[in-house]
């Protein structure tokens, strides 16, 4: 059906969709999380239950890309493992306890739910600064240096902000009253740090990398490419005035936060594919390198092309089912 | 290769995959009684059920978090700690993979949310439709990882070409010979799993005093399908092993501490295998048994490990995991059928029998790790029979790094295991102060088949 060429191109573009989705699904969770109030208990079980139904479903984007890296592009699945060993396993034992703390704060003895809290909020943390320790890591093409450590620490801290800002743009949507307020205090501290860091990672990124700069200042690339930046920027400022005039009357645009910060993230991610396509590990691998035997792939395919939109259609219709404001934590 | 990184990386992937098994080992089976129970609600309108329901699904709730959170784990690990395996096997391996992640784990993941909290937010119709699709998508994994380790036991449906396997074949790869059995026995641990787990904790509760009906009902469902189940597990178990007879004779050997090919092979009730001198010390055993179990003829012919020199398993630990297994199989035999057969004669099981059932509680879980040692170990030193060794599999990264990680693993594993079994309790415990039936929901029980909004009764059963 497809030649070997095209299909690496279609399982790099699946395998893009499941990052991209992942990052915008539990970005939202693991910035909720990361905001956790530790002194006040009813604001806490408001915004665990706003990610209560979600967070399973949120996180499966992410075995769908790694599956999708280990099926697709076997060799660069080691590569990148190998070198991102250490980040992956703190990586995976902060998801571990902040999937477990979710469950157990509301179910341990109540003399442990604050213990339980603080383990979701470091958790929470974690995870987001493990992912954007290993997004600089792999930008910086597992380079063994201590720029690269510096700009991936850096990059680790944006990754924290941008979920921190995405979290409180979802609670803006997703709560009232107080609480509301509060996230609309965290989402204004946030898109500062998340915009500083989106602008720190972008010039960074081409000034260390010259086929990067190559790519984006060349001309006429530069015409087609220079509102990118552009718009990401714009969408930032709006966003920050915006939020300075919330909440409104009959909570009117309280999900204009929340789908700017999705638009911001596409932008930002589409920036990176722009950057680095069509290498799979920057400066190393190509994704025509990587790809395993087209036979295998063909069978996936097929499989994804069947069942990706009906796990579409039913995550839409969870939503759906979850729409409005947030109620209280009840487990059935 | 590094020695070290291979013997760190199998004790590792050992941990996790031991870790992650408790928990699907509950949850696949549990999600249909959970089903049971929704349904039987639906019927009858009985609260009983509801309050059956609600109890359980909150243990479910918890046990697949953890289920779902040590997977995610598992996912990484073939890539960090084998990546041989997906170098030489990946053709095979990365569909049946990619498979469980589109089909079940998206499907479970997804209506997870609304079985769990939406009961008041979708019709009744829908939040059981949805309770029958998570119990669905659990089968469903279970399916597709069982298929993959099946081939790995018993490749077939594939060539090499260049030193990397390619399918030929998908319906034999998936259906290979080892793999109805394997479905089933695994299917049904889980089912015993979840059935003693039920058992352990309603007789907890009678034992400290509850006197309500959910408790008394839920081990009365448990014990009466245990009963039943256990004699079932034995009888696939023993075909299972015929299969394995016919696949991998080496690992009955082992099973069965066979050194020398024999007729009239006794069964071995205990005995102390010594690799150094390549017999059993402190024989005890049945004689003839054996071959009459796995050849049906008391003078069968069975294969020793002798015959099998440099290419059969570890003999110990596969000899007594299988003991272990087959020991809990027959204990839960015994129990179930004494404890229903009390509840036929008396209506009620003898407080004896009811600590028993605490103390089983998590006999399944026992049994169905010793289960995986025998298949896994019983394997070695293949990873995939005769494609491939664990050897050649393995990662090149630094020991340092992988005992790092394993101790980090490790720790977390005993802290959250202590947590989980603990919670259990507590969560039992907390129930038998519950008040019976609260008011407001006998005025609802009527009308909740209908789509009307239901509310009340979020309190403990
Ligand atoms: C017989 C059943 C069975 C077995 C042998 C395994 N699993 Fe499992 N797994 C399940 C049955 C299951 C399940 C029932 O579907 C889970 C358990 C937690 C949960 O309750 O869903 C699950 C969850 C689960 C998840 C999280 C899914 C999600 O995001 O919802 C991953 C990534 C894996 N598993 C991966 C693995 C791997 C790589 C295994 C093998 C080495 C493995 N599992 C063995
Ligand atoms: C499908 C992919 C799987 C792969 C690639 C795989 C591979 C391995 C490997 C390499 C070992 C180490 C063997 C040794 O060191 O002796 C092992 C052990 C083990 N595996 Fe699997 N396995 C798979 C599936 C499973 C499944 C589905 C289970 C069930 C839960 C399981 C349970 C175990 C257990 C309990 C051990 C411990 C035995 C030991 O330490 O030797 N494995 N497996
Ligand atoms: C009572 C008699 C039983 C017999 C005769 C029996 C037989 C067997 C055999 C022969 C194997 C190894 C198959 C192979 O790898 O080739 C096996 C594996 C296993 N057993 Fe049992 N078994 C029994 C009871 C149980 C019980 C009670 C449980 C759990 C509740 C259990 C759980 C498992 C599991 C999880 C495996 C590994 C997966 C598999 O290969 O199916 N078994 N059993």
């Amino acid at each position: 059906m497809f030649d070997a060429d095209t299909l690496a191109v279609i399982f790099i573009a699946l395998m893009g969709l499941s990052v991209i989705l992942y990052a915008v699904l539990d970005g939202y969770d693991l910035g909720v999380g990361i905001l956790l109030p530790l002194d006040h208990d009813q604001h806490s079980d408001r915004m665990v239950a706003s990610i209560g139904p979600f967070w399973d479903a949120n996180e499966t984007w992410l075995v769908l890309a790694v599956g999708l890296l280990l099926i697709a592009f076997p060799t660069a699945h080691s590569l990148v493992f190998r070198e991102l060993y250490m980040p992956t396993a703190i990586l995976l034992i902060s998801l571990v306890l902040r999937g477990v703390a979710f469950d157990f704060r509301a179910k341990a003895p109540f003399s442990h739910k604050p213990t339980w809290n603080r383990v979701f909020k470091i958790g929470s943390l974690l995870a987001a600064l493990s992912q954007g320790y290993m997004l600089g890591m792999y930008v910086m093409g597992f380079e063994d240096s201590w720029t690269a450590v510096a700009f991936s620490i850096l990059s680790a801290l944006g990754v924290a902000a941008a979920y921190s800002f995405i979290g409180a743009c979802w609670l803006v949507m997703k709560a009232e009253g107080e609480l509301q307020k509060k996230a609309i205090i965290w989402a204004k501290n946030s898109i500062g740090i998340c915009m500083a860091g989106t602008i720190a990672v972008s010039l960074v990124n081409p000034w260390i990398n010259p086929d990067v700069y190559e790519r984006w200042l060349s001309w006429p690339n530069v015409l087609w490419l220079a509102p990118l930046p552009a718009l990401c920027m714009a969408l930032f400022i709006v966003n920050y005035l915006f939020l300075k005039k919330l909440p409104q009357d009959n909570d009117r645009g309280c999900w204009v936060p929340f789908v700017s910060a999705v638009v911001i993230f596409l932008l930002c991610f589409f920036g990176l594919g722009v950057s680095f396509f069509p290498y799979i590990v920057p400066g190393q691998l190509t994704i025509w390198d990587a790809a395993a035997a087209p036979e295998s792939l063909t069978i996936i395919l097929w499989g994804a092309i069947i069942v990706v939109p009906v796990i579409i259609c039913y995550t839409a219709f969870a939503y759906r089912v979850f729409w409005g404001k947030v109620d209280d934590l009840k487990y059935y | 290769m590094l020695e070290e990184t291979l013997m760190l990386s199998r004790i590792q992937f050992a941990a996790n995959v031991s870790f992650h098994i408790l928990f699907p080992s509950i949850t696949i089976a549990l999600s249909w009684f959970l089903v049971v129970f929704k349904i039987r609600y639906n019927q009858t309108g009985d609260p009983v059920w509801m309050r059956a329901y609600r109890f359980w699904v909150k243990i479910f709730a918890l046990t697949f978090a953890v289920g779902v959170v040590s997977g995610i784990t598992m996912s990484f690990q073939f890539g960090t700690n084998w990546p041989g395996f997906m170098e030489t096997v990946g053709n095979i391996a990365g569909p049946l993979l990619g498979y469980e992640v589109l089909t079940a784990f998206f499907l479970e993941a997804g209506f997870l949310g609304i079985m769990l909290f939406g009961m008041n937010r979708v019709s009744n119709r829908v939040h059981t439709a949805s309770t029958v699709i998570v119990a669905v998508g659990t089968a469903l994994s279970a399916f597709w990882i069982l298929a993959l380790n099946s081939w790995m036991q018993t490749p077939q449906g594939f060539e090499m070409r260049d030193g990397v396997a390619h399918a030929t074949d998908w319906a034999e790869i998936i259906f290979n010979p080892s793999f109805p059995y394997r479905l089933t026995h695994m299917l049904l641990a889980s089912a015993l799993t979840a059935t003693f787990l039920i058992a352990g904790i309603s007789a907890y509760r009678l034992l400290k005093g509850d006197d309500k009906r959910a408790p008394k009902l839920t081990l009365k469902v448990a014990l009466f399908i245990a009963a039943v189940l256990a004699p079932v597990q034995a009888l696939v178990g023993d075909f299972h092993g015929l299969n394995t007879l016919h696949h991998q004779p080496q690992k009955i050997a082992a099973m069965e501490g066979i050194w020398e090919t024999d007729t009239q092979v006794p069964l071995l009730l205990f005995a102390v295998p010594d690799e150094e001198t390549r017999q059993n010390h402190f024989e005890i055993g049945l004689p003839g048994i054996a071959s009459f179990i796995l050849t049906h003829d008391f003078n069968g012919e069975l294969k020793g490990l002798n015959d099998f020199e440099g290419n059969h398993p570890p003999v110990a630990p596969v000899f007594y995991a299988f003991r272990v297994m087959v020991g809990i199989g027959v204990l839960m035999l015994a129990i179930a059928w004494l404890g229903s057969l009390q509840l036929v004669r008396k209506g009620s099981v003898s407080p004896l029998i009811l600590k028993g059932l605490v103390v089983m509680s998590f006999s399944g879980w026992v049994a169905t790790l010793a289960g995986w040692y025998v298949t896994e170990i019983g394997r070695q030193p293949w990873l995939v029979t005769g494609v491939l060794t664990t050897q050649q599999a393995a990662t090149d990264i630094a020991p340092g790094n992988v005992a790092l990680s394993l101790a980090m693993y490790s720790i977390l594993y005993v802290v959250l295991l202590g947590a989980y079994l603990h919670t259990l309790f507590v969560m039992a415990r907390r129930a038998v102060e519950i008040e019976e039936i609260q008011p407001e929901e006998v005025k609802q029980a009527g009308a909740y088949t209908s789509k009307s909004e239901v509310n009340g009764g979020q309190n403990y059963v």
